[in-house]
């Protein structure tokens, strides 16, 4: 185990003395001045092309991209607010229109309500009136009738009696005695028969 | 010479010598990068900026979150004034970026390794601050350099320091990006000649911490390219918005 250790670390001390001495031997190339000109030159020319071409060409597409789409997100906003207060305005619309159109309806059922009642009432009077003038003609009728009726049976009882006093005796009987008798009797009677 | 570590560092010449009287401008590998980088970028941010998408594709969504993601940044360190200056910094972050990026691949040259890149980017910040803020505010930009409530007696010393401060910015903004990017390559190298060196009993270990310092490295490979954009943000705020 130990040999193993120090095989190792003499291994990594030489490695670390090679790479040293030969870093030794080589120097820093970057301080040969052989080619710095060389470097500056195409420094200068390389980076001046790269700074041209960039700052003239590319960065103002770049820039102007970017802009565009933020002035199109923000017009985009814009534009789906304005729809979005378009959409809720006919929502509201749609809401008004739709309580409208239910007040209609019911004002147009309470009318139909109305008028079928005020109908019916209309039909109801008339009959009732009708009635009550049939009822009334009939009255009079009645009431004529109740009226008449005593003299028209006093008549046909006086002829009935004087028909039946000819037939029974034979001899022609005073009609002026035989009506004076019946109306006698009808005058007594009265209450028994009419109900007067 | 691939097991030294700093070999991965050699700026060599691909195609032929390219020489403006005495200088040498030669195409290299280092120049190589430079174009792959910036070439990504294009294409990329190209790809990511067609004209009239509202739903952004994934690359665009890259290109435009990029783009917030600065644009958030300098707003919040140097405010709405350094709005001029974003094109420079979303490219100065990308570049660097993407060098630091594609130095992660594996045979690839990193760029910001090297002091000079590094440097001149760093020097070329600096003077233009100190121009942007000597414009804005003329001979006041010098009160940059007399912080207030400091007592009279300190003011010397205070207004040494701060002017060392401010003349040090370049170098250590770009000793910063060059000495980690060069540190974390290194690193990475030596452990991989561990992992060769000690073979196939012992060379797990190295191999696990390579592993490891490869996402460690993408990880400061992104930081610091956003290191060295906020603080040029900062040093832009200074120049912008006087504070002291």
């Amino acid at each position: 185990m130990f040999v193993k250790k120090t095989l190792f670390s003499v291994i990594l001390y030489c490695a670390l003395i090679k790479t040293a001495l030969s870093a030794e031997s080589g120097g820093m190339p970057q301080l040969d001045p052989e080619f710095w000109f060389s470097q500056i030159f195409w420094l200068i020319f390389t980076f001046g092309l790269l700074f041209f071409i960039l700052s003239k060409f590319i960065l103002p597409n770049i820039s102007s991209n970017l802009e565009n789409r933020k002035s199109q997100i923000l017009e985009n906003i814009e534009k789906a607010e304005v729809q979005r207060q378009e959409s809720e305005d006919k929502i509201k619309e749609f809401d008004k229109i739709i309580y409208e159109s239910k007040v209609q309806a019911k004002n147009i059922l309470n009318e139909a309500k109305k008028k079928i009642s005020e109908d019916i009432n209309n039909k109801k009077k008339q009959l009732e009136d009708e009635i009550n003038s049939e009822i009334k003609t009939v009255e009079n009728e009645i009431n004529e009738l109740r009226k008449s009726s005593p003299d028209t049976i006093n008549q046909i009882a006086i002829s009935t009696s004087s028909d039946l006093l000819k037939q029974l005796i034979g001899a022609d009987v005073n009609q002026s005695n035989i009506s004076a008798i019946v109306e006698d009797l009808s005058k007594k009677e009265k209450g028994k028969y009419y109900g007067v | 010479m691939a097991a030294n570590p700093m070999y991965q560092f050699n700026v060599y010449r691909i195609g032929p010598e390219i020489k403006l009287g005495d200088i040498d401008l030669s195409f290299t590998n280092a120049s190589l990068f430079m174009v792959l980088s910036a070439l990504t970028v294009l294409i990329i941010f190209k790809l990511g900026s067609k004209k009239n998408i509202i739903i952004p594709n994934k690359i665009q969504l890259l290109a435009e979150l990029s783009y917030s993601f600065i644009s958030k940044m300098i707003s919040d360190t140097a405010g709405t004034k350094a709005k001029p200056y974003f094109s420079f910094i979303f490219s100065l972050f990308m570049f660097v970026l993407f060098c630091n990026m594609l130095g992660m691949v594996p045979y690839s040259f990193t760029v910001t390794s090297h002091i000079i890149v590094t440097f001149v980017l760093a020097a070329f910040i600096f003077i233009g601050v100190t121009i942007i803020g000597f414009l804005k505010h003329g001979l006041g930009y010098l009160k940059l350099f007399v912080p207030s409530g400091v007592p009279i007696v300190l003011l010397p010393l205070i207004v040494i320091i701060e002017i060392i401060s401010y003349l040090s910015r370049p170098i250590s903004l770009s000793v910063r990006l060059f000495a980690n990017m060069m540190a974390g390559h290194t690193m990475m190298k030596v452990f991989g000649g561990f992992v060769v060196s000690l073979g196939i009993v012992g060379g797990w270990l190295p191999l696990s911490f390579s592993v490891a310092l490869t996402g460690l490295e993408i990880l400061v490979a992104f930081l610091q390219a956003y290191v060295f954009a906020i603080l040029t943000c900062i040093y832009l705020n200074d120049a912008l918005n006087l504070h002291h």
